[in-house]
């Protein structure tokens, strides 16, 4: 093994003054100019950034689909779109906001912040981190390509069968669904064990188990839910697509195979999907009701069980989708009885939050006053869900406008409410400017009045009997108020995303310079500058306590010894993180991006001949081979 | 003011095992394709029990290529062991020729793979029985091929300069993911060649 001692020649982090110290790590960890260095970053804020960037970009997309599903809805026997069109607007909403928005915006926080919360110069495996992004960015272009080109999926964003299969729907749609599934989950995939590794294994000195903020600890089990939920989904859509190209008969009854299959595969990532979708919500909760509340969240304890509770509960849970498919009761009833246990660790965290703030001294910015309404929606939304859990009232309301509007009160309040403050809590780190607070306020306003208008009614909606998924309703059933009322509402909604659109364009440019430390958080992204440089920490900071910037002086500990001129972070063991290993860190690299463009080749060419895989292989095998290749540069050791 | 508290210049580069990062994506790598594998094992049981055409369907499969492939595959975890060892021990020499013999019996494991193959009585499209046996065999056969191409790339690896320092600690992890290769097929091997003879 290489020591110090063998290596006399090596530039190291002690010799050098803070000035001369940060610029020669910026040299080490920049990323290079021109569009060969822009496609070779390896920089997890860099590539953080591009997920936020693209994942905003899909909830706009899939927020205009709505918009025109809200118009058409917003009276009877309206013609603005017809039935075939209104099928793949509602496929093409849920689609986009569960995979191509939920899930990454999740991942595109947790890349950007958790290497700099756990004190570390990137996250674990950068390279699968630059290749997820793209492998991310060619699924959602192809779905949306396909969209523009008229090769729309139009069987909901959960693709049933027998619906998805080829008899009942020829053409390509499902097709590119299942296909934009494979892409989406690699991504997340790869991400997932980035961030676990990230965790376990290169969290500052001293952040044992129990100093890890309440963010990574979330993040953490959210890695851990995606692992052993997605291999499902991306089973199944190969299974589905398999189906459809090559004739097997997985899905198909006269021959032995059985639909309700893949409701079981598809659920059982589907229902997890929720928590993959709502734990970042709630790890954006604890760090801004930390901050402003000025104290650490109450219980953190019983906050981290109340995760990994949720964590395992969230594998329990996937029948309660299937409830009007004829189980055994047995069955129904283990399903609705830990439906119901779910809400217990929910509510725990919940009971924490609040006593938080009952015991601090809660200051109202933006970012918390998202937060507040999240309680309100997301709790509403609770509600309604545990009237779903039990069988009776599921069997009546099932595929009606109550679940519609159940599902947007725990996903919108869940995860969007707090994604918002999240956006204005983190803002300033990014770009070193804050955002606008009267717009916030403004925004918040417009908001949480337009939300409860767009989709409180629909409750009522389906109590009255209106089915999900229908194109448009007759005058003399008497849905036509509350609908119209609906539809006013997600426009309000929908003019409060334009508002934030417009507070970040000028706050980027024009907004009061924020410094390291605007909030007075506590967490060590705000411990170096915003926004960060490349290398993240000039010196890594070693912790003394949980808090590490309220209990800091200004002696802050930090460690030495770490080469300037080569990419090394400190690897710690994984509880007590003491420090093991300098280990280096891979530099900017293209063939991520070429097995990307080559992976979404094989991919999109299999959807029109099984020999894409077999042709598409050897290039992308060629691609990783240079991806892993030593340079001689990186021989150092 | 900063105050340095710990020194790491004198700590090593690369170590062996779960101390380093790569091992830990290894394993998050098995979890997940473990799950995978699951889930399909999973599906195949569910519609054993749910389909009344399945024990018609559930033609027996040849033992004579799935056995010689699982004696050897098993049999292989003596040098992948060895080379894990060599690989700690950093002995090039041993490294290299150990290499040489796993990407050798990575490739006979890859000639009895498509051997099964051509002797399996259905076939995919036949009826879901067919297709979901060859899913399994080719899931675990696309694990099989990208371990012994992965091994390959390795050994040329090791035969250059680039054969010193860390690249044992590669190596050891290539040994590593190679188990998961090996125990993740003994559950299929019985669900597949066993469980419709019963």
């Amino acid at each position: 093994m290489s020591l110090a001692s063998e290596e006399p020649h090596a530039t190291r982090d002690s010799d050098l003054g803070d000035e001369e110290l940060r610029a020669r790590l910026r040299k080490t960890w920049g990323t290079n100019g021109g569009l060969i260095g822009f496609l070779s970053t390896v920089d997890h804020k860099v590539i953080g950034i591009r997920y936020a960037v693209t994942s905003f970009a899909f909830l706009l997309a899939g927020g205009v689909l709505a918009l025109i599903m809200r118009l058409q809805l917003a009276r009877p026997d309206n013609h603005l779109v017809g039935a075939e069109l209104y099928n793949q607007l509602f496929t093409m909403h849920g689609t986009t906001m569960m995979f191509l928005f939920g899930v990454p915006v999740g991942e595109a926080f947790a890349i950007y912040l958790v290497p700099l919360m756990v004190g570390t110069r990137n996250i674990a495996f950068p390279r699968l981190n630059a290749f997820s992004y793209y492998v991310y960015l060619f699924g959602g272009l192809m779905l949306w390509g396909g969209f523009a080109f008229s090769i729309r999926p139009d069987v909901g964003w959960f693709s049933y069968v027998p619906l998805a299969n080829l008899d009942f729907t020829p053409g390509k749609g499902p097709d590119y669904w299942a296909q934009m599934i494979t892409f989406t989950e690699v991504a997340a995939l790869a991400v997932s064990v980035e961030i676990v590794v990230t965790v376990l294994k290169q969290r500052a000195p001293g952040m044992t188990l129990d100093r890890i903020p309440l963010f990574v600890w979330t993040m953490l089990v959210h890695s851990f839910i995606i692992i052993f939920a997605m291999p499902a989904v991306m089973l199944a859509s190969s299974m589905l697509i398999m189906d459809r190209l090559v004739t097997t008969q997985f899905f198909n009854a006269d021959a032995g195979g059985d639909p309700l299959l893949w409701q079981h595969l598809f659920w059982f990532f589907g229902h997890p999907e929720v928590y993959i979708i709502f734990l970042p919500g709630t790890a954006f909760v604890s760090a801004i009701v930390a901050t402003f509340s000025r104290r650490p969240v109450f219980g953190y304890l019983p906050m981290v069980l109340s995760l990994i509770a949720i964590g395992f509960l969230s594998f329990g849970l996937w029948v309660h989708h299937m409830f009007v498919t004829g189980l055994p009761q047995v069955g129904a009833a283990f399903f609705t009885a830990s439906s119901m246990a779910i809400a217990i660790p929910n509510g725990v965290q919940i009971f924490c939050w609040i006593a938080t703030l009952w015991d601090g001294k809660p200051v109202l910015k933006t970012p918390l006053i998202f937060v507040l309404g999240f309680f309100f929606i997301f709790v509403t939304g609770g509600l309604s869900g545990v009237m779903l859990a039990s069988v009776p009232i599921d069997t009546q309301v099932h595929d009606t406008y109550f679940v519609v509007a159940h599902f947007h009160y725990v996903l919108i309040g869940g995860t969007l409410f707090p994604l918002v403050g999240a956006v204005y809590y983190w803002f300033p780190k990014l770009t070193g400017r804050l955002m606008d607070e009267r717009l916030g306020k403004w925004q918040f306003a417009l908001a949480f009045i337009g939300f409860n208008i767009a989709f409180f009614p629909m409750h009522m909606l389906g109590l009255l009997g209106m089915p999900r998924r229908v194109y448009t309703y007759p005058a003399e059933i008497g849905w036509g108020g509350l609908n119209l009322l609906a539809s006013a509402g997600a426009l309000l909604f929908f003019a409060s995303f334009l508002l934030m659109a417009y507070n970040l364009l000028v706050s980027a440019r024009k907004g009061a310079l924020a410094g390291d430390n605007p909030w007075d958080a506590d967490t060590l992204e705000w411990a170096t500058t915003s926004p960060p440089q490349p290398q993240n920490f000039d010196r890594i900071p070693c912790l003394t306590s949980g808090s590490p910037l309220w209990s800091r002086d200004d002696d802050q500990p930090v460690v030495s010894g770490l080469k300037v001129d080569e990419r090394e972070l400190v690897v710690t063991s994984i509880t007590e993180a003491r420090p093991d290993i300098r280990e280096e860190s891979p530099a900017p690299s293209i063939w991520p991006f070429v097995a990307a463009l080559a992976t979404a080749a094989a991919f999109i060419g299999s959807i029109y001949t099984p020999w894409a895989i077999t042709w598409g292989s050897p290039v992308v095998a060629l691609a990783l081979v240079a991806w892993f290749w030593p340079k001689t540069s990186e021989e150092n050791a | 003011m900063a105050r340095s508290v710990i020194d790491v210049s004198g700590l090593p580069t690369y170590a062996f095992g779960s101390r380093v990062t790569p091992w830990w994506g290894t394993f998050s790598f098995c979890l997940l394709e473990g799950t995978g594998f699951a889930l399909g094992i999973g599906g195949y049981l569910y519609l054993a029990v749910t389909n009344s055409h399945w024990a018609k369907d559930a033609v027996p499969l040849n033992l004579v290529w799935s056995a010689v492939f699982t004696i050897v595959l098993v049999a292989s975890t003596i040098p992948n062991f060895l080379i894990k060892r060599a690989a700690m021990r950093e002995n090039l020499r041993s490294v290299r020729v150990l290499l040489l013999a796993m990407s050798s019996v990575g490739l006979v494991l890859v000639v009895l793979r498509i051997m099964e193959f051509s002797v399996l009585p259905v076939r995919w499209s036949d009826n879901a029985y067919g297709s979901f046996v060859w899913l399994l065999l080719g899931l675990h056969g696309v694990h099989v091929l990208t371990d012994v191409a992965d091994t390959l790339v390795l050994t040329v690896l090791m035969f250059t300069r680039h054969g010193t320092g860390k690249r044992f600690s590669d190596a050891e992890d290539n040994a590593f993911y190679w188990y998961f290769v090996v125990l993740s097929w003994l559950p299929l091997y019985a669900l597949l060649y066993w469980l419709p003879r019963l």
